[in-house]
């Protein structure tokens, strides 16, 4: 199964060991390990409430596990801040969009740029050389991040009046303005039609093969998940029950059961109707 | 390429440039023209101002519902009287002096508060600024003159040369404070310091993912807007010559509050008009003083209703930016 993985030799970008995750009662993450390569696109699978969010939000800061650690490009990033978790070179995006609305699309992309630049008070006050520098600097790659994704027009725009699929590349655009090593998508192509998800395949193996980036993505649009993937995670129920290439996690018979249910073996007495 | 024509950032900061050159012309000429009794009014709606543009910053810029600021501008004007009276200290001294105590209060209580949401911050808030209130009353150390508050209050003075003492001095004085807390403040909206506690306002759980420390930018927004409210606390008591703790009541706050919501969130110039509303109103139409709480009230109500951005909401993608990249070969899309 752990077999024609093609970033396999590439050095490991993220790791999770142990990672568990409990809510009161419920074990949302058991002890989940993953392995993402560098240059790979990793996707995590699974029903709904498998427990692929809380991974993220558990690598992203949001959520302290109760087990476990996380790894970033060998650093233990277990516990930390989210805002500190960016600095480190992790960005993400969120399951429903999470803009800025009622700011436009050039200071929606400005904020990833916060973690990179350092003026304080005084000198945004003062309006000091270094500063207007670095202000520069933070405009030059937000018009660089808003053309990848083609939105230099609207970059004017209110965030909030712009399409849904626009808000989405957006979104995505503001993640890369902090020159990420790892990019975390929760569910990318949800909500878009299938031109616009086809669209965003194609961007994101043209900026996979441009930039020094990994990306790990929570994905339900089956396509999706074996068109762009060269490795997959299914989780079911908290567990990783399966991985592999696209092409065996498609045929696994657990993974199957996983999104299926299982097959009971007497099922069919109850199924087929007597005849009469 | 030296010949093109004004483009749109230049276009918007001349009419800009504009309007600000009349608003100071108008402000350099109106005390010559009008009577003490105008220029205090004037003085007043400066102080309202001021006020109204250090709640802004948590209130309008952060969106933090903050229901005690009267407390750090009793704070600021208490530093001063007492500094003043007891140690004879100049008043111009503890301008910045008072600025840096509102601020280290703000500090100190707002810190183990910070996380809070929306109303329960604004309970906590409107609680502080109700301790300070009752703490100046119950006169502490024998230092706040309990109810009768402190009294003999200084005029500011640069020694024996320049002593503000006329109300058309007073009203230089706070336009002047106020003329340079916009200038700072517009700066900070358009910097990375401005633009994150945006990003806190309007998402915060987005912000945090984008690398920003909230709860830092929220306590900053505290500290400073503490430390403005002090600036005219400083101001205000000098004026009077005395403070007491009914000038600093859960009124104060309110009518704060106002200024911000109806001038418009986040909006220097929504705060002004915000600030005329609420200083000029009463006095224009004093034979009706006994209806201020009904109109006061109509008017927010209609505001939230019919407007809830305010009557001048600050507007995003004004000034348009042009490229950086053009030009340069590197424009890929």
């Amino acid at each position: 199964m752990l077999e024609g993985r093609t970033h396999a030799a590439g050095d490991i970008v993220l790791e999770t060991v142990g990672l568990t995750k409990i809510f009161g009662g419920l074990t949302a993450v058991n002890s989940i390990d993953l392995k993402v390569h560098k240059g790979e696109i990793l996707s995590l699978i699974g029903p709904n409430g498998a427990g692929k969010t809380t991974v993220f939000n558990v690598v992203t800061g949001i959520y302290r596990p109760e087990f476990g650690q996380v790894f970033f490009r060998g650093e233990r990033i277990t516990g930390k801040k989210p805002h500190q978790i960016v600095s480190y070179g992790i960005a993400r995006t969120f399951q429903n969009i999470r803009l800025f609305p009622d700011m436009t699309c050039r200071e929606n992309v400005m904020a990833g740029r916060h973690c990179r630049s350092t003026s304080g008070l005084l000198s945004s006050i003062f309006r000091t050389p270094r500063q207007r520098a670095e202000e520069d600097m933070i405009r030059e790659t937000t018009e660089k991040r808003l053309r990848q994704v083609k939105l230099w027009k609207s970059r004017d725009e209110l965030a909030k009046n712009i399409p849904y699929g626009s808000q989405r590349m957006l979104e995505i655009a503001r993640a890369l303005a902090s020159d990420p090593k790892l990019l975390v998508l929760d569910e990318p192509s949800s909500g878009l039609n299938p031109r616009e998800t086809q669209d965003l395949m194609a961007f994101l193996r043209g900026i996979i093969h441009e930039e020094d980036l990994t990306i790990l993505l929570i994905e339900h649009d089956m396509n999706m998940v074996m068109g762009i993937s060269d490795w997959v995670v299914v989780m079911d129920g908290g567990r990783k029950i399966a991985e592999g290439i696209p092409e065996d996690i498609y045929a696994d018979q657990r993974v199957i059961e996983a999104y299926l249910g299982k097959e009971d073996e007497d099922s069919t007495e109850y199924d087929i109707p007597a005849e009469h | 390429m030296e010949l093109t024509p004004l483009n749109g950032i230049e276009k918007l900061a001349s009419s800009r440039q504009l309007h600000i050159a009349l608003a100071t012309a108008a402000f350099l000429i109106y005390p010559f023209l009008v009577s003490d009794y105008f220029i205090d009014i004037a003085f007043y709606f400066g102080i309202y101002t001021l006020l109204g543009l250090s709640l802004n910053i948590v209130l309008g810029e952060v969106g933090l519902f903050d229901l005690g600021h009267a407390g750090f501008y009793a704070i600021g004007a208490y530093t001063t009287a007492i500094l003043n009276t007891k140690f004879g200290i100049p008043i111009l001294v503890l301008l910045p002096l008072s600025a840096l105590a509102a601020a280290f209060f703000a500090y100190v209580v707002c810190s183990p508060v910070i996380h809070l949401q929306g109303d329960y911050l604004l309970i906590v808030t409107l609680g502080m600024g109700e301790i300070v209130r009752l703490a100046l009353i119950n006169n502490p150390f024998d230092l706040t003159g309990g109810p009768n508050g402190v009294f003999g209050i200084d005029f500011p003075s640069l020694g024996p040369w320049l002593v503000i003492d006329s109300s058309l001095e007073y009203y230089f004085l706070i336009w002047i404070i106020v003329g340079l807390t916009i200038l700072g403040l517009t700066r900070l909206q358009d910097s990375r310091i401005g633009r994150a506690w945006n990003y806190i306002r309007e998402d915060e759980t987005a912000a945090n993912a984008n690398g920003i420390d909230s709860r830092s930018y929220k306590l900053l927004a505290f500290v400073l807007g503490a430390a403005l409210a002090g600036v005219a606390g400083n101001v205000y008591a000098s004026k009077l010559m005395c403070v007491s703790p009914e000038s600093f009541t859960f009124w104060e706050s309110c009518l704060m509050f106002c200024i911000v919501l109806i001038g418009g969130m986040g909006s220097i110039p929504g705060v002004i008009l915000g600030a005329a509303f609420i200083s000029l109103f009463p006095e224009i139409f004093r034979p009706f003083a006994m209806y201020r709480m009904l109109v006061f009230g109509s008017a927010m109500i209609l505001m939230m209703m019919f407007r809830p951005g305010g009557v001048w909401p600050r507007k995003r993608g004004a000034v348009k930016y042009e490229s950086l990249l053009e030009g340069t070969g590197r424009t890929d899309a």
